[in-house]
């Protein structure tokens, strides 16, 4: 059996595992439905030892996903959990970047080892992604849970009609390197193993792509979702950048990105470390895996995988800030 | 203006520099999360909530939570480090600050390239990061 075909069966059993965790944590969390702002009295059928168990698992398939997708741990992560567990979504988004960032440091060094995450392409864009986070996440954090449900899944859905309809180039024709991004040395040259040679970048409008940033990391910031699936549509298509450098500095860029967000819901209170912790063990353990399969990886497979759930999920967040 | 550098598909020096921090900051944090967790679900400490509890809180919102709780915000955890749960935020802490140590780290030799522009960018992530670590900014009112 050929890797493609190996990695397609893994996914797939991947992805019927994570809905039957979510379904069966829905079902078994509680016999009365969980009310959203007070001490939840029924007894769960799940004890409390349970719960870390259930969530490492299930972080750790999104962990894999995550990578080969570039979509982040977040985006997958937030959708799926507040949808399916008792957890407010307050602290879902708190875990939700937390895992983010912890599958951005797990993926990050051996990107930026393997050339195929840019530092150069990554920082003017991480400053104005992390400083708009700040604002996003305390903006979040002030809205009620019920608002920030039914943005969320709407946004969820934005997500994959424009994952489902956005097209992808490997390698975007750039004619030529705008002004700003050879002021800024934003270029460079990897190697692309599928095809065996070695591959020159450059990038252009540096400054539109730029100005969508501020977006994305607002977004980053009040839905804790990590902003892969912004991150790769603007480096590539917009920018220019390769599809394997866009998807590899997502990922690193996330690491800062989240980073600023995550100071803000840390120090709100926002992280139960009982949720927050074999969710990052289980995100920095499949994204280890993931990282390893990235440049081999046909991803356009991947990406249909990470649709459907996130279809899913999006569906389920608007039911639930619809209170249905 | 930065001294032109050969472009290589080699990672430049400061980005292995910086990888090589985030990869230590990353297990250390880790190492640290384990450790720590295993000492909160072993109850080896006592714990600010009774780990069995919190079940019962979670569906509450942060405002909620931190109201019927008295728990700490900002970098008042500090204050409760002896507590098992609230140990676990150290290595948090460690994993959300490494980039801020990278950051730091490639300074010097962007200096030495005289890469003003990109020097100028990693100061003011620098500032930031800090300024988002610092507990000044805090939400979570609904």
């Amino acid at each position: 059996m050929t890797m493609g075909k190996q990695l397609i069966r893994f996914l797939l059993v991947a992805a019927v595992f994570l809905t039957l965790f979510a379904i069966v944590g829905d079902v078994l969390a509680t016999t009365e439905p969980s009310p959203t702002q007070g001490i939840i009295e029924g007894e769960s059928k799940i004890p409390w030892w349970g719960w870390p168990i259930i969530l490492f698992f299930f972080t750790f398939i999104l962990g894999i996903l995550a990578v080969l997708g570039g979509v982040g741990g977040g985006v997958l992560y937030v959708p799926l959990v507040s949808g399916f567990f008792p957890f407010h979504l307050d602290f879902v988004r708190g875990a939700g970047l937390l895992v983010a960032l912890a599958g951005a440091l797990a993926a990050g060094p051996g990107l930026l080892k393997r050339n195929l995450a840019s530092l150069r392409l990554a920082m003017p864009v991480a400053l104005i992604a992390s400083s708009c986070a700040i604002i996003g996440a305390m903006v979040g954090l002030a809205l009620p849970a019920n608002l920030v449900q039914i943005l969320l899944g709407a946004v969820i859905i934005g997500i994959v009609i424009l994952l489902a309809t956005a097209k992808k180039s490997d390698f975007p024709d750039v004619p030529q390197a705008d002004k700003l991004s050879q002021t800024l040395g934003i270029m460079g040259i990897y190697r692309e193993e599928s095809m065996g040679k070695d591959i020159d970048w450059k990038i252009h409008r540096t400054l539109p792509g730029l100005i969508l940033f501020i977006v994305i990391g607002l977004m980053a910031g009040m839905f804790g979702l990590g902003a892969g699936w912004a991150n790769i549509p603007v480096l590539n298509l917009l920018m220019g950048a390769p599809l394997k450098i866009s998807v590899a500095t997502s990922k690193f860029l996330l690491s800062i990105t989240d980073t600023s967000a995550a100071w803000i819901y840390l120090n709100s209170g926002a992280v139960i470390p009982l949720i927050v912790v074999p969710s990052i063990l289980g995100i920095m353990l499949g994204s280890f895996i993931g990282v390893r399969i990235l440049a081999r990886a046909k991803i356009a497979i991947v990406k249909w995988i990470v649709i459907g759930l996130l279809a899913f999920a999006g569906v389920r967040a608007l039911l639930k800030g619809f209170g249905i | 203006m930065a001294e032109q550098e050969k472009i290589s598909v080699k990672a430049s020096g400061e980005q292995l520099l910086y990888a090589n921090i985030l990869e230590k900051g990353m297990i250390i944090g880790i190492v640290v999360l384990l450790v720590t967790y295993a000492i909160y679900v072993a109850g080896i400490l006592p714990t600010f909530v009774p780990v069995e509890d919190v079940p019962k809180y979670w569906g509450m919102s942060v405002a909620n939570f931190s109201h019927e709780l008295g728990t700490p915000t900002g970098w008042a955890w500090l204050t409760s480090i002896g507590k098992g749960d609230y140990l676990n935020f150290v290595g948090i802490a460690v994993l959300a600050a490494v980039s801020i140590f990278c950051y730091a780290a490639i300074v010097p030799g962007l200096l030495r390239k005289k890469d003003t522009i990109l020097v100028v960018i990693v100061i003011l992530e620098i500032v930031v990061l800090c300024f988002a670590a610092s507990g000044i900014l805090k939400s979570g009112g609904h």
